[in-house]
């Protein structure tokens, strides 16, 4: 199996290649140059398995090398069993738990090997943990992480919530009010995107990727539109193109706004809560003048964008944008202008760099704790690339931070909208799709308001979709939130999840 | 404290004159479905075979356009050449029966109220606990977004709850995964009677885009009694709390 002829397979953001030029390597080489790249300011894009047929797997790892602006692809071929990298590099740690879930492979010596998403594994795979083939899953049921001793007691909270959220469980180990760990598990949402996508496209594809996780409809459907684009040959129509990428910046408007408004409300800082709230809705209307969805929901397609926003609808927009604007400035500034308020969020929740990078985190978290990890600005595609603003860096790495990241991105974006409004480029808002090439894979990332957000996609002998992977920045964000409640108080919890607000169903799928 | 009151000066009252006046909503809207029968040629289908989910059906040579199945995309409208089939600007959707969700021409019988005893109950006061059963969080940010003071949900003696036993009743969103059947039901179970239910979404009436997933059981319609049926996907927060006023006989 071994093949030493395998040169180093790389391509850009939103290419293809055919699956035949990737070279098959041994599990050693495939490993040796993984965590070379690891260990050489490269990281882990995506990583997950294909079956090969006769209980073999093929696993494929994308590899962003951030400063080369190019994406490795490596492939090895496993059995059941293969070594687990993960004590050589943490951040593979969710993905071998995933691909052990899908397929039943086992990553031997992983040091926290329990289910994910408590979903039945792949037909004809034999379950990691041998539980019963008969039985759905039951969610959380895993050896919780336990801190023994008499004064020491367990928080158990979900999945069902106090407010209006997603579901998930948290278990706190504490003593006195001090958390010493927090482990969260998944799941709850776990519809199976990704199995529901192949042999596709189907006519519900789009619209399971638009709502693969509601607040990033944007971020999701364009990188799924690039990757179908990509596999077909074709460019997105400029005019399309300009129109995502001002719909994604109204979509982290949107969602950065809020966030903010809600650390206020969890502070008890009630002007800029009740403001943002408001404002928010002012972002999502923005968007709904476009498309109709105050989520974007229906604008992004293959090929470009399914609305124009003509002349008469650019200047509304701008006026509007104008009038929002002074309301954000004024409503943000009040936050950071209160001493109450950054008594509260500085110093809390800290994130370190190197807790970051090895976790793998990605996006505004990653940012906060002084990563530069944008892929904005490493991986740019389309006409973004003229537009895009420096890159956001904090380097606290606390709450404090990652509201001053947002509040930093929010004026961003306002200038960005603004300018991709004004130079719309002409020409229509969407081309015609060829069919997908046969046998072919395509890497397609775009910096949604979390982080970046991953698609692979892989096609058969008839260009369908053969596999489809998604990567949610959630998926690498919520390891970063339980390190950061490691020794605050437990009542930090609310203010510390705020300042990710990450995704359940985005982690879920 | 005085550059807040200066910010509050400037930013001024915004809470919207809902229900005495009407919402304004985008020109784009995808609401009410209009269906033109009278358009169709005999034996096009052409709308039916444009929507993955089924919501299109002809029967009886009639077509019918189920807004539970709905997620109100409009690619049966773009893909109908005869403009048979159009959404309007009007966010009114809500149902208190599944069957009314059903819709075969211009006519939509908008939800009625409660009977007496549980308007009597409810009518003044609803406590609702949510419970998000596998969405993608679109229902559930434009559930919250009620609280904000554009809406200001309380101002009609509605209110989300922290715990079921506080509650009149839940609100459900998600085409129940799987994995939160069970929580949905404990859920439920842990609501005192006299209780109500309410399927917010497209998801949470008929599985919305995951309908048929073997990963989610396409609604809570064969797992609970419903009250209320609020299409959309997501649905508008004016479609939202109108559903829930016309309910308690409040419009």
């Amino acid at each position: 199996m071994s093949d030493r002829t395998g040169k180093i397979v790389s391509l850009k953001n939103g290419d293809s290649l055919p699956l035949d030029t990737l070279p098959l390597l041994s599990y050693g080489e495939f490993s040796d140059r993984l965590l070379a790249s690891c260990s050489n300011l490269g990281r882990v894009s995506a990583y997950f398995a294909l079956p090969a047929g006769d209980n073999e797997f093929d696993l494929l790892a994308v590899l962003a090398r951030d400063w080369q602006g190019d994406l490795v692809l490596l492939r090895t071929r496993i059995g059941r069993t293969y070594p687990s990298l993960t004590p050589r590099c943490p951040q593979l740690g969710l993905f071998e738990r995933e691909i052990a879930e899908e397929f039943g492979a086992i990553a031997t010596g992983h040091p926290w090997f329990k289910p994910l998403r408590f979903h039945r594994v792949q037909p004809g795979c034999p379950d990691a943990w041998e539980r019963d083939p008969l039985r759905h899953p039951v969610p959380g049921e895993m050896p919780f992480y336990r801190v023994e001793g008499e004064e020491i007691h367990e928080v158990a909270v979900g999945p069902v919530h106090a407010g209006i959220i997603e579901p998930g469980h948290f278990r706190f180990q504490c003593h006195g009010e001090k958390v010493l760990h927090l482990e969260i598990s998944r799941g709850y949402q776990h519809r199976g995107i990704e199995h529901l996508l192949t042999g596709g496209p189907h006519g519900a594809t789009i619209h399971q990727i638009e709502a693969a996780a509601g607040d990033t409809t944007i971020g999701h459907a364009s990188a799924y539109c690039q990757a179908l684009e990509s596999l077909s040959g074709v460019t997105a129509a400029p005019r399309g193109a300009a129109l995502r990428a001002i719909a994604l910046e109204l979509e982290r408007l949107a969602n950065h706004v809020g966030d903010l408004g809600a650390l206020a409300g969890d502070i008890g800082y009630l002007p800029t809560a009740s403001f943002c709230g408001r404002i928010r809705g002012d972002y999502l209307n923005l968007t709904a003048e476009i498309c109709g969805s105050r989520f974007g929901r229906g604008l992004v397609r293959p090929g470009g964008v399914a609305f124009d926003v003509d002349p008469l609808l650019a200047t509304r927009m701008l006026q509007r944008l104008e009038a929002m604007e002074k309301d954000t400035r004024g409503a943000i500034e009040l936050f950071f202008d209160s001493p109450s308020v950054l008594a509260r969020i500085e110093g809390t929740g800290i994130v370190t760099p190197e807790v970051a990078e090895e976790l793998g985190m990605v996006g505004m978290a990653a940012r906060a704790s002084g990563l530069t990890i944008d892929s904005r600005l490493h991986h740019p595609l389309g006409s973004p690339e003229s537009s895009f603003a420096p890159v956001v860096i904090e380097e606290d790495g606390d709450v404090c931070a990652r509201a001053r990241i947002r509040r930093r991105e929010i004026y961003d974006s306002l200038e960005m909208v603004r300018k991709g409004v004004r130079n719309l480029p002409p020409g229509p808002i969407r081309c015609d799709l060829a069919a997908l090439a046969p046998r072919s894979l395509t890497v397609s990332l775009v910096e949604g308001w979390r982080g970046e957000v991953v698609h692979v996609a892989l096609t058969d002998e008839r260009g369908a979709l053969s596999r489809y992977k998604v990567v949610d920045p959630s998926f690498r964000n919520w390891g970063g939130l339980a390190m950061a409640l490691r020794g605050e108080q437990i009542s930090d919890f609310p203010l510390c999840n705020k300042s990710f607000n990450l995704s359940y169903c985005g982690f879920d799928l | 404290m005085l550059k807040v009151i200066r910010e509050r000066l400037r930013q001024g009252h915004r809470t919207g004159k809902y229900p005495r006046q009407d919402p304004v909503l985008p020109e784009r809207f995808r609401g009410l479905p209009r269906l033109e029968p009278g358009r169709c040629p005999q034996d096009c289908r052409e709308c039916v075979s444009s929507c993955p989910y089924g919501a299109l059906q002809v029967d009886e040579g009639r077509l019918r356009l189920d807004m539970g199945r709905c997620i109100f995309c409009g690619d049966c409208s773009a893909a109908c050449p005869h403009e048979a089939l159009s959404f309007r600007c009007d966010h009114r959707l809500a149902s208190r029966t599944r069957e009314g969700l059903l819709t075969d021409g211009d006519v939509f019988e908008l939800a009625g109220a409660l009977d007496k005893r549980m308007k009597r109950l409810f009518g003044r006061s609803l406590k609702l606990r949510q419970v998000s059963a596998g969405g993608c969080n679109a229902c559930e940010a434009d559930l919250n977004v009620l609280g904000t003071l554009t809406y200001d949900l309380g101002r009609f003696g509605i209110q989300f709850v922290a715990s079921p036993r506080h509650a009149d009743g839940i609100l459900v969103t998600g085409p129940v995964t799987e994995n939160m059947k069970g929580a949905l039901l404990e859920t439920y179970a842990a609501t005192p009677e006299p209780k109500l239910v309410i399927a917010s979404g497209a998801c949470a009436i008929g599985g919305g885009p995951y309908r048929d997933s073997p990963e989610v059981n396409n609604g809570i319609g064969d797992l609970l009694p419903v009250d209320l049926f609020i299409p959309g996907c997501p649905p508008h927060p004016y479609t939202v709390l109108d559903g829930l006023l016309r309910m308690l006989g409040r419009l």
